[in-house]
């Protein structure tokens, strides 16, 4: 196991480029493809779908400390509502210099910091709120960035849902109350997979046109490609320019369930289930990085 | 028996309505949240004078409690405010997750909490409160006697880091206790010295007690009064010195029996020093419509039913 200092570095270092993200984000889909196989378990479907937002915001997009502060005063803060996807966002901390690289081997073992779900009781560097009980993130994201406004903090709260989230009803009450009292220190994103449990969002639940959903309730909605850096980040970039306009802003995300791995795209059936050995090399030899640094 | 002199009588939610406007005076970090029941909290005075530190949520208690959740992070110290219902059952995920797991300085406040809201009947009257805030891990629970203590107790709790459970109600019960007493968590009062028996009581009950003491007392009975107004932690050192004192216990609270403060001292009693024990609470009952006298009585809550519980205790003392 050995820490990777370079990777470790570039957290606090310049916004990286397209081509630097390219690669971290494959270095991070290597680490949630070998975390969940060491245990047997874990969500790799939407981790992998998620990495190009979670390094885009961490490398490239947000301002943080990796010393952190819970408060994150003068800092951009980023909320995991769906929780499920604990992989990614482990593993883009410890990339970002949050604690060791080593650590994501303690992922889901006894008396580990990385537990199945984000948690602060084991206080892990870089949680703020635990999650994986659906449909809370967003209220907790508006409570901070209405804490922002009372402190006259002027850096942005971020917070990541999945769709399947949508489902539930808390989701809805926080969706109508931001606009309502001008939370518009806030970018929302919705991963849209399109994939839950039991089989496509579409034919669960119908969430149907969740542009205009959020557009009803009075949010600024961007949608995108989810893993296309190119287009990523300038929906993130085009977000932060409509900050500040008296409504929060909703960026839903087009992506793979999977992305990366090519047996595991579209598919919900890799929601929470982890590879087998032969399907794990299978799964890195597609996952090339130039320098890679596994821990 | 000792007697407990009192001007007035008021209710408990406006306690703690005062005690919050002052915390709005002088702490400033401290803000409220509230689903839609600004004249039921008595929150009134805080939202008039501190309106940018305060919250209308509307009718949506979970989003309050996640919403209080991100409010700590930034260094807020967020009072909610909705009834004793909605503040618990209906949104105990969010609390478990987003506030007591989470570690959160979040501090729930609940009116009209068991049988007393009176007329609105049992889709109000949460009687399993207590119980379901006692379980969550670290969590304070709280629940003060009269209009001075909850005051005193609102701005003790935005003092104490950490989540708390914060209970009051909506009827107006004696005044008695001082208006400048210092409240301290986890620390019971003893109200009244006694041999006989102990009795525990917490919120309303305990203006009960001190009158079922007094009716004891003509009947030649010593009762021992203590105020538990922290219901966890739990004064244990407090409870065992008295029982070991009187060899015999009564608890009354407006709880059901099962998590209530009955059911913690019972569990403290079996492990270190099992005694009869009678508890004056709702029996795995629902409430109804009702005044909250007609329903105090009518589900054993009044002096009547204290002194009940202390002659059945005292004739299982050995």
């Amino acid at each position: 196991m050995s820490q990777d200092t370079s990777l470790a570095s570039q957290a606090t270092a310049n916004p990286k480029t397209i081509a630097e993200l390219q690669q971290i984000a494959s270095q991070v889909r290597r680490d949630i493809v070998r975390m969940v196989h060491a245990v047997n378990s874990g969500h790799p479907g939407g981790s992998l779908g998620c990495t190009d937002l979670l390094v885009a915001l961490y490398f490239r997009v947000m301002k943080h400390d990796p010393s952190f502060s819970m408060n994150g005063v003068g800092e951009d803060l980023f909320f995991l509502s769906n929780g499920h996807i604990s992989p990614v966002f482990y593993s883009v901390l410890a990339r970002s210099g949050y604690f060791p690289v080593s650590e994501l081997a303690t992922f889901r073992k006894l008396n580990s910091r990385l537990q199945g779900h984000p948690a602060t009781h084991e206080h892990l560097p870089g949680i703020r709120v635990a999650s994986g009980s659906l449909g809370q993130g967003l209220s907790v994201a508006i409570g901070a960035a209405q804490a922002k406004k009372l402190n006259g903090d002027d850096r942005t709260v971020f917070v990541l849902m999945g769709d399947g989230e949508l489902e539930e009803g808390q989701v809805w009450e926080a969706a109508m109350y931001a606009p309502h009292h001008k939370v518009d220190n806030l970018i929302a994103f919705v991963d849209r997979n399109g994939q839950q449990i039991d089989g496509p969002t579409e034919k669960i639940a119908g969430l149907g046109d969740l542009r205009a959903k959020f557009e009803a309730f009075n949010w600024l909605v961007l949608e995108t490609d989810g893993n296309d850096f190119e287009k990523l980040v300038a929906s993130i970039e085009e977000a932060q320019s409509l900050l500040g306009q008296g409504k929060p802003v909703m960026v839903l995300m087009d992506t793979q369930m999977g992305f990366g791995v090519d047996f595991m795209m579209g598919s919900h059936k890799w929601h929470g289930v982890a590879p087998n050995n032969e399907q794990l090399e299978i799964a890195l030899q597609q996952l090339i990085v130039e320098h890679a640094s596994d821990y | 028996m000792k007697d407990f002199p009192y001007t007035e009588s008021k209710d408990t939610r406006s306690g703690f309505g005062a005690g919050l406007h002052e915390l709005g005076k002088t702490n400033p970090n401290v803000v409220a949240l509230c689903a839609d029941l600004i004249g039921s909290l008595k929150m009134d005075a805080f939202v008039k004078d501190f309106p940018e530190r305060f919250f209308q949520v509307g009718i949506a208690e979970a989003n309050m409690m996640g919403l209080a959740a991100g409010l700590t992070i930034g260094g807020k110290i967020p009072f909610t405010g909705t009834f004793a219902n909605f503040s618990t059952g209906r949104v105990y995920d969010q609390i478990r997750q987003s506030i007591a797991y989470s570690g959160k300085n979040v501090k729930i406040c609940a009116s009209h909490a068991g049988l007393t809201l009176g007329e609105d009947g049992a889709t109000h009257q949460i009687l399993e409160d207590v119980g379901m805030m006692k379980m969550l891990p670290h969590m304070c629970v709280i629940n003060p006697c009269d209009y001075n203590q909850t005051k005193a107790a609102t701005l003790a709790i935005a003092e104490y880091e950490g989540p708390v459970y914060l209970r009051f109600g909506r009827p107006v019960v004696p005044n008695f206790t001082p208006a400048d007493q210092e409240f301290e968590i986890g620390k019971g009062v003893l109200l009244n010295e006694g041999t006989d028996v102990s009795i525990f009581a917490t919120g309303h009950l305990v203006w009960k007690a001190i009158l079922a003491g007094k009716l004891l007392a003509e009947k030649g009975i010593n009762a021992e009064i203590i105020n538990i107004h922290t219901i966890k932690p739990l004064d244990a050192q407090m409870v065992l010195e008295s029982a070991r004192k009187t060899r015999c216990v009564v608890t009354a609270e407006e709880h059901q029996m099962n998590g209530g403060l009955g059911d913690s001292i019972a569990q403290l009693l079996a492990r270190e020093e099992p005694l009869p024990l009678e508890m004056v609470a709702v029996n795995d009952s629902f409430g109804e419509s009702g005044t909250p006298d007609q329903l105090m009585e009518k589900y054993g809550l009044n002096e009547a039913a204290i002194v009940a519980a202390v002659e059945k205790v005292r004739a299982r003392r050995k």
